[in-house]
């Protein structure tokens, strides 16, 4: 079953970098360079980290009406979105379940979508489906998607591009860094302040170069990406979030629009108005375990202690936080035991391992106001 | 010192004075990226060859580390838990796991030498 696996348009200067290349969602992706997790992750909080993310899926939304269609399929208020300006939203399935997260942006003429590379293929068509005449989904295919983060990430980039300097958190604009036409967004996956930049396929190798040659600039892979979005408290699509999740179970009822909550329109609006309601069976939480030992995914989380252990959830996401120096998970328990502080076991091996309900992120994020 | 002898689980093995130290090889710790945790087994356990006896865990991933001889703990790398790195920076030497009294030395002798290991490690890269 040796699936041909896709290549984004950066993978040259990934072997050339020394990436450790792993499948991920279909593409080789390097899962780290020579530097190892640690060091990168690291080096994205106190400097700036170039992630390749060309996986990701991008499409636009064109044509009159286009931010009423997107509605058909997602609780947010997609019309509110003022030109220049991107927002977080979830697709949600017919019983309320979460068919991806993404990112929108109005373009002005257009929205622009950023969709997981592992769901492109399900979010695209469903989508098209919904669309009427009028207005046309546009896949580009033929872009690359280059994360830029950490504090240093701005002020190294602005000294090519200067319009970055001005963008607010979720800010849109399109310019040119060296010549190369861009769309920068003031967005990320890390909780540090960053842009990542869409850029045309073919100019990509040149500007990931050109940012690799700024000052504090290093390359990272998808291990610190995933260490560095679990310690800002950032949900990952079919760890934390799927089609069996809704909204409200997954701590993200900020994303469903204010003007949604009263139309109830959109996919799986019966099971989210339910929950609000009488609130859910379980909720996404932290989870601080004691000590130093990491809970990965599918953990069991217990409560009652070794008297009446009792399954009560499940890590979805568990690591070592190098910036926080100990682990971090997150997971769904019952709502009951969902309070901030309260304690829990993990079953990791089969042996109970402490570990507390906390809030997140787990490290305070630092975006641009 | 006496050679280091290496298991198919990334072990290595050295014998003195009637005592094994058991650590993982340095193409076990490259694989793994950079040690965060690890966990070692009681001492006055007694082990079958192949028992998971540890845990060693990465940012990304965790991973058992195996008895590669039958025999009983008799000592733990009690400095490793706090500074776990060392698996990464010296895991011949002080990254080693634990000590075993083998059951049968002959167990050790049946275990690849070190051009064998490369060679077997190689075929898995």
């Amino acid at each position: 079953m040796a699936e041909t696996l896709l290549e984004t348009p950066l993978a040259s200067l990934h072997r050339e970098l020394g990436g450790k290349m792993v499948p991920f969602a279909g593409y080789a992706m390097p899962v780290q360079y020579p530097a190892g997790i640690l060091a990168e992750h690291l080096a994205c909080r106190s400097g700036a980290a170039l992630f390749d993310v060309s996986h990701m899926g991008q499409a636009e939304l064109v044509g009159e009406g286009a931010a009423g269609a997107l509605e058909r399929l997602t609780p947010a208020d997609v019309k509110i979105l003022k030109p220049g300006r991107q927002k977080y939203g979830l697709l949600t399935t017919e019983s309320g379940g979460i068919l991806d997260d993404f990112m929108v942006a109005n373009l002005g003429d257009r929205l622009f979508l950023v969709v997981n590379a592992s769901r492109k293929g399900v979010d695209l068509p469903a989508i098209e489906a919904v669309l009427p005449a009028g207005v046309r989904l546009n896949r580009l295919e033929d872009r690359a998607l280059i994360a830029l983060q950490g504090p240093a990430a701005v002020p190294a980039v602005a000294t090519l591009a200067p319009a970055i300097a001005s963008l607010g958190f979720m800010g849109v604009t399109s310019t040119e860094i060296q010549g190369i036409p861009v769309l920068v967004s003031r967005s990320g996956y890390t909780g540090e302040d960053g842009v990542e930049i869409s850029v045309p396929a073919g100019q990509a190798e040149a500007l990931a170069r050109a940012l690799l040659a700024l000052p504090g600039v290093s390359p990272a892979g998808l291990g610190a990406r995933d260490s560095l979005r679990l310690e800002a408290g950032l949900c990952l699509y079919g760890n934390d979030i799927d089609e069996t999740t809704s909204p409200v179970e997954a701590n993200l009822v900020w994303t469903v629009g204010k003007r949604r909550r009263t139309e109830w329109n959109f996919p799986g609006a019966e099971r989210v108005r339910e929950e609000l309601d009488n609130g859910p069976k379980r909720l996404r939480v932290g989870l601080l375990p004691e000590g130093r030992q990491p809970a990965r995914a599918h953990t069991p989380i217990t409560a009652g202690g070794a008297a009446a252990w009792e399954t009560v959830g499940e890590v979805t996401s568990g690591t070592f936080g190098p910036s926080l120096n100990g682990p971090c998970a997150m997971g769904y328990v019952a709502r009951e035991h969902a309070a901030d502080g309260t304690a829990l076991d993990l079953l990791v091996r089969g042996k109970p391992l402490a570990a507390r309900v906390a809030p997140t992120p787990f490290v305070p994020h630092r975006y641009a106001r | 010192m006496a050679d280091l002898k290496f298991s198919k689980d990334h072990e290595w093995v050295r014998l003195e004075g009637g005592v094994a130290t058991v650590g993982i090889t340095d193409h076990a710790q490259t694989a793994l990226g950079d040690v965060v945790f690890v966990d070692l087994p009681e001492v006055g356990r007694e082990v079958a060859a192949g028992d998971s006896v540890a845990v060693v865990e990465s940012v990304k991933a965790a991973s058992d580390v195996y008895a590669p001889i039958a025999g009983k703990i008799t000592e733990v790398n009690t400095a490793l838990p706090d500074d776990p790195a060392q698996v990464n920076s010296d895991p011949t030497g002080a990254g080693w796991f634990f000590r075993i009294e083998p059951a049968d030395t002959a167990e050790i002798d049946a275990l690849m030498d070190a051009d064998a290991y490369q060679t077997f490690a190689d075929s898995q890269a």
